[in-house]
């Protein structure tokens, strides 16, 4: 898609793994490291060969600890960094996930769901592991992820990804599963000029043992290693400075409320939600991922027979949308939640509709397939 | 001259065995941390090899080496 | 004269020196060969970084050294290293280490680290237990050895972590007791020197949970003197029989392979290359 300036809008019929790559890229990765797992693998394929063009790296590392431990590494060196995998490979990574969190190191995971536990179904596209971003790594943290529908999205969402990423200092998730991973659809590329690439903010000179580098709610400034700012990193409790503490619980108190804040104090800017046809509804349907596909499907069916329905779609699940979901339960009287999976975010969307509206759970007949529109709207007639 | 920073020493007594011309033992007096830090005694006989200063775990011990 | 002089070392450290490792550790030790080379080569300390993990060998850079430092998890310092080399390779990219990370946790990093002959220097200190967490049996404590986890002796062999560095492929291994503080310094001036990746194995004494293991509680300076008596120089090493050998620290540089790829050389090739297509 570069140098095609005043030229029309670069279109191509690709997958959505390679269409995350091309965003990450236009987002301006130079790093990549990953290790190869099923359905995620095309993404390293593609950068193989792509970072290098890019004056950048690719890496194939030995595990999945490996990779994210080499992305964070490399975050800190100054590059913009990537790895992509499956649940497997996060699950491996987890630990570090934290670290990048309690360190504020910005980077992209970009987890190409499969069947899961364990070795599950490498091909079967699921939604199972959507709690494991915020809840997968020990301790108490705030992060962010985002949820794609399309390859279109695969590529829009992974520029966001990173440009979050820079903004807040924290891994970004995208939250793709195998079926957007492998689809093949149409991918229109913005132009380069069409691409607004948050900066990171970097700490420009040294200011002393006790610099602050850490833990600002508005996100503080990155010492960069290699340019005599004597970075002070770790993956302890610490103050501002860096400099740990990890007896005083007070300490403890501030850290982890500062980081949480630092993200939820930014919701606004961080969350983003699709909303269709809510004004005169009295159902919605809560979907995401693959399966809002269906959903607007189901939706425009039901509209079209008079059936006033309408779907909302968190594009950011992480932080969760919480007022917006509260919002929609003031408006409606049913939520349905749709998810390929047996309920992960549904306790989410009851406890925050609390009684409001009624919140209904609905998981497609069979796991790890599309929804039919039919079986949805069967739901719909019996609560309308 | 040798200079023992004394609140620094733990009381390994590492610098005392490494000294080649034994002129380090422990002092009768505890410092802060309750310790018996090293003292030199007979500095002339001192050859500035340094190795009191080197094997110090504590960076408790300088050794200077250009002393007038 | 009374006026207190600086030690000649404490212009590298972030504040005041002050190690909280307990009496007699070789942390210390160690920490000054590390600087002494640092500073007998005239390296800009700013041009270096330290990468560490968890337990007692994390603590020699973090948060001491007055440059980029980067504590990560346990056993991941070499993969961390890895990341932060490939984005900045004009730093010298130097991990502390501890025999734990490197042999047990983070095994699998090591080796691929020197196949890779990425160019970072790995300082491994080997203390032969895992001393943070209360004396349990390590991947490189001997056998048939009583410790927290093995209270009817260690069944299993350890690990000689210079000899795997080496079938990896390392291209500069060297190993010394913390007995040898000077070659052990010249090692480490030759390590960082060195074009590729480069491992230093430390034997380093830990009074408090290994002293106990050998029946040398809390005494640093006989441990220290076992190691004395126990080295013997892998020149001399080399005609001696194995049964010679049992229970000695072969130490001194083990291995240097010069002109072997290194990864960033690699990886500044492969962008060369990818120009051209």
């Amino acid at each position: 898609m570069k140098n095609k300036k005043n030229i029309e809008r670069k279109t191509d019929f690709i997958q959505g793994n390679i269409a995350c790559a091309e965003g990450a890229i236009a987002a301006g990765c130079n790093f990549f490291a990953g290790y190869p797992i099923t359905p995620a693998s095309e993404i390293a394929h593609y950068m193989s060969r792509k970072m290098f063009e890019v004056e950048g790296t690719f890496i194939q590392t030995e595990d999945e600890l490996a990779a994210i431990a080499n992305i964070v590494g490399a975050s800190w060196g100054g590059n913009k960094s990537m790895t992509a995998t499956s649940g497997p490979g996060i699950s491996l990574m987890l630990e570090n996930i934290g670290l990048a969190v309690v360190t504020e190191t910005p980077c992209v995971i970009v987890n190409v769901q499969r069947g899961g536990p364990s070795t599950g179904s490498p091909s079967v596209a699921f939604q199972g592991d959507m709690l494991q971003p915020k809840f997968g790594s020990h301790g108490e943290y705030q992060i962010i992820a985002l949820a794609p529908s399309s390859p279109q999205e695969m590529f829009d969402f992974t520029v966001e990804a990173f440009n979050k990423a820079e903004k807040y200092r924290i891994p970004v998730f995208i939250l793709a599963d195998s079926l957007i991973g492998h689809m093949r659809e149409r991918v229109d590329f913005p132009l380069d000029d069409e691409i607004i690439l948050e900066e990171r903010k970097k700490l420009k000179n040294y200011q002393g043992i006790h610099q602050k580098i850490f833990l600002d709610e508005n996100v503080a400034p990155m010492p960069i290693f290699g340019e005599g700012l004597k970075a002070n990193i770790t993956g302890s409790t610490h103050k501002e400075d860096g400099f740990r503490n990890v007896s005083d619980p007070k300490i403890m108190d501030t850290a982890i409320k500062r980081l949480s804040n630092k993200i939820l104090k930014h919701k606004e800017d961080i969350i983003a939600v699709e909303e269709k046809y809510l004004e005169d509804a009295e159902v919605a349907i809560f979907s995401y991922g693959l399966v809002y596909r269906a959903v607007l499907e189901t939706v425009n069916i039901a509209r079209n027979q008079g059936l006033k329905v309408g779907s909302f779609r968190p594009i950011t699940i992480w932080p969760f949308p919480q007022e917006q979901v509260e919002e929609l339960s003031k408006k409606v009287k049913t939520i349905i939640v749709c998810e390929n999976n047996l309920g992960q975010m549904f306790p989410f969307v009851k406890a925050v509709a609390n009684g409001q509206a009624n919140v209904i759970f609905l998981p497609p007949e069979t796991l790890g397939t599309l929804y039919h529109p039919e079986d949805i709207l069967k739901v719909i007639k019996e609560v309308i | 001259m040798v200079q023992i920073n004394k609140d620094a020493c733990k009381g390994c007594g590492i610098c005392i065995a490494m000294c080649p011309v034994k002129i380090l033992v422990f002092s009768d007096e505890l410092n802060s941390r309750g310790v018996h830090f090293p003292k030199i005694t007979q500095e002339e006989k001192c050859t500035k090899c340094e190795n009191c200063m080197i094997y110090c775990p504590d960076f408790a011990v300088v050794v200077k080496k250009d002393e007038k | 004269m009374n006026k207190t002089i600086e030690h000649p070392l404490k212009k590298y450290f972030r504040g005041e020196i002050n190690y909280t490792t307990c009496p007699g550790c070789g942390n210390g030790i160690i920490s000054q060969s590390i600087l002494r080379a640092i500073d007998e080569l005239g390296i800009n300390f700013d041009d270096t970084a330290f990468v560490s993990g968890i337990g007692c060998s994390g603590w020699i850079p973090s948060p001491s050294f007055n440059t980029d430092v980067l504590h990560v998890t346990h056993g991941r310092s070499i993969a961390f290293a890895t990341g932060l080399k490939l984005a900045a390779p004009q730093m010298k990219v130097i991990v502390s280490a501890g025999d734990g990370d490197t042999g047990s946790i983070g095994g699998n990093h090591l080796i691929h680290a020197a196949r890779r002959n990425i160019d970072i220097t790995v300082i491994c200190v080997n203390n032969q237990i895992f001393g943070m967490t209360g004396g349990q049996v390590a991947p490189t404590t001997p056998y048939n050895s009583k410790t927290t986890t093995t209270p009817y002796g260690s069944i299993e062999r350890p690990f000689d972590l210079s000899n795997l560095s080496i079938a990896a492929g390392a291209t500069f291994v060297a190993r010394w007791t913390t007995y040898q503080a000077r070659p052990l310094k010249n090692s480490i001036k030759k390590a960082v020197l060195h074009k590729g990746f480069s491992f230093i194995e430390v034997i380093s004494q830990c009074p408090v949970q290994y002293g106990k293991v050998i029946g040398m509680r809390n005494d640093a300076v006989r441990m220290l003197m076992n190691y004395k008596e126990k080295s013997v120089n892998i020149r001399k090493a080399k005609n001696m029989s194995e049964d010679e050998l049992k229970g000695k620290f072969i130490v001194g540089e083990l291995v240097e392979k010069k002109n072997i790829p290194e990864l960033t050389d690699e990886i500044k090739r492969l962008r060369q290359e990818a120009k051209k297509r």
